[in-house]
């Protein structure tokens, strides 16, 4: 008991602090009780947790599993570490509560002592320094002393029994240490225990690692051979398969070729085919046409013909009263012109008498009526002609004209007989002829006059001859083209 | 129109008698007057003569055709 001395308000203060410092050092223990159960409660936990992963058969995480083993002995000998000085702790702090405990102890007896000596007196007693008798203090004083005594003794018996007492203190001190190095020597083991295991795992890990690199490049080694094994196969099959194709391929596109050849040639004469009958139907419709376009030519010109033939034929209805036609030569030309190629027409074109293009003819009626005022002349001079022509001969043919009486109108005879040959019959046959539009026999009864009556009539005959000319060839060119007209004018 | 060529032989032929019987009269008559002493033959004499003359004329004019004249007769 090294108590240091010093006054009793500061002792009672440090007690006081002292007090107080337990009170925080259990409620620190307390504390520290309270975190290591939580603490092992989580190593624990962790434990378990390393435990099932171990279970688990992923490769990756062993290293971490590893780790995490390591981290947590680690942990464990860090909270072995604290809890022993925890302990160390522990126990000087249970010297100084001991020590504490003895003294609070002492410090009640003390009061009951006081208390039991003086039972006005409270346990207080510092501030009853006025209050206490000398009875009061004497009984102190006296308690003291006896207590001084009782301590002596006692103090006396303690360093008899100190010797016993320190064996038995050492004694339990080697248990104690045995024990303490027991356990250590059981957590250091286990913990060399733990950092084996560990280091074990660690290498475990590596080896297999490097086994797994080791594998790996053999296994790509042998994946390289495979594949390298596996080109040169394909590459044999590559060819061979080139090779097969190749000829099916020639094959198919021989047949093919074939095929297209066969196809172009069917379809070449096909085509031909149609090509010669389109040719054909053309060329056919082309004849067609020009035919038709020949035809409708030759219509055409027939037509036009026609027109001028009637044109023609118009003309010689143009006499008035005593003159003649317009001259027929525009007619005659337009008709020429529209028969160019035509031998017959031209003929006839040809044919018209000179007279009646330069002059044109005389009408019918006309030349009925200079008949009928030359008929007069030519009966007087009956008589005459070559012999008979002197001046009494004139006379007598006048007086025979004056005496003679026939008929002014006699049909002629279908045959002429000689004594039809005389003038004055002839006049009446002609006459007839006239009045019944026979232009042609009367110029031909005219025409068997003699003698002076011929020459009176000489140049009625030459426009009549002229007259009969031109109708002659007009209707004949009029039928031609009447003719040629129907023969090419369509069918509607 | 050989139908008016008599009528004109005939006109020519009168117009020929007018004159030359006109001019014979008249010639008869200045004969007569002048040479023969007022007699009356010397005036028939010349319209006789106008007359023949005239006669003769138109029966040639008449049958002037019918001639056969010398250049024809040649060709």
């Amino acid at each position: 008991d090294c108590v240091p001395q010093v006054p009793s308000e500061e002792k009672s203060a440090q007690w006081k602090d002292l007090e107080a410092a337990l009170i925080n050092r259990s409620n620190a223990v307390n504390d520290a009780r309270a975190a290591l159960g939580n603490a092992r409660e989580a190593l624990d936990g962790l434990k378990t947790v390393i435990d099932q992963s171990k279970g688990l058969t992923v490769a990756a995480a062993r290293p971490l599993v590893l780790a995490a083993e390591e981290n947590l002995h680690k942990m464990v000998v860090d909270l072995d570490k604290v809890v022993t000085k925890v302990q160390a702790a522990e126990s000087e702090a249970r010297v100084v509560s001991q020590y504490s405990e003895l003294v609070n102890e002492a410090k009640l007896q003390f009061q009951r002592e006081v208390s039991s000596l003086t039972p006005d007196i409270q346990a207080n007693w510092k501030s009853l320094t006025g209050k206490l008798t000398t009875d009061d203090l004497n009984a102190l004083i006296a308690h003291a002393h006896r207590r001084i005594d009782q301590l002596n003794r006692e103090l006396a018996e303690q360093r008899v029994r100190e010797q016993i007492h320190m064996e038995a203190a050492l004694e339990q001190q080697k248990l104690e240490h045995h024990k303490a190095v027991a356990t250590a020597v059981d957590s250091a083991l286990q913990h060399m225990k733990e950092e084996a295991r560990l280091e074990q795992e660690r290498k475990l890990a590596e080896i297999r690692e490097v086994m797994e690199a080791e594998m790996r490049t053999q296994l790509r080694r042998q994946a390289a051979a495979h594949t390298d094994h596996v080109q040169d196969v394909l590459k044999v099959q590559e060819q061979e398969l080139r090779g097969e194709a190749q000829q099916v391929l020639s094959s198919k596109l021989l047949e093919q070729e074939n095929l297209y050849r066969q196809l172009t040639q069917e379809q070449l004469d096909n085509f031909t085919l149609d090509m010669n009958s389109a040719y054909a139907r053309l060329t056919g419709m082309e004849e067609a046409i020009d035919s038709h376009v020949v035809s409708e030519e030759e219509a055409r010109k027939a037509h036009r013909l026609w027109l001028a033939v009637e044109a023609l034929s118009h003309t010689m209805s143009t006499a008035e009263g005593q003159s003649p036609t317009k001259p027929l030569e525009p007619s005659a030309q337009v008709v020429r012109d529209s028969c160019l190629d035509n031998e017959f027409a031209l003929a006839l074109a040809g044919a018209l008498p000179k007279e009646s293009l330069d002059r044109g003819v005389y009408s019918e009626a006309s030349l009925r009526s200079r008949f009928h005022s030359l008929r007069p002349v030519a009966r007087r001079v009956a008589l005459i002609d070559e012999a008979h022509n002197s001046l009494y001969q004139y006379f007598l043919s006048y007086l025979q004209a004056a005496l003679l009486f026939e008929s002014p109108h006699q049909a002629p005879p279908a045959q002429l007989s000689a004594q039809d040959l005389d003038p004055f019959k002839l006049l009446s046959y002609a006459s007839f002829c006239l009045e019944h539009g026979d232009l042609e026999l009367a110029a031909k009864l005219v025409n068997q006059l003699r003698g002076e009556a011929r020459r009176v009539v000489e140049d009625w005959l030459t426009e009549v001859r002229l007259t009969l000319e031109t109708r002659q060839v007009i209707s004949l060119l009029s039928a031609y083209a009447n003719a040629v007209g129907l023969g090419t004018s369509q069918a509607p | 129109m050989s139908e008016n060529e008599l009528g004109k032989k005939w006109d020519r032929c009168v117009a020929d008698a007018a004159v030359k019987l006109g001019t014979g009269l008249g010639l008869g008559i200045v004969f007569s007057v002048l040479f023969f002493k007022r007699h009356t033959w010397p005036i028939s004499l010349g319209s006789g003569v106008g007359l023949g003359m005239a006669y003769a004329n138109c029966q040639n004019d008449l049958r002037s055709h019918y001639v056969v004249r010398k250049s024809e007769k040649e060709a």
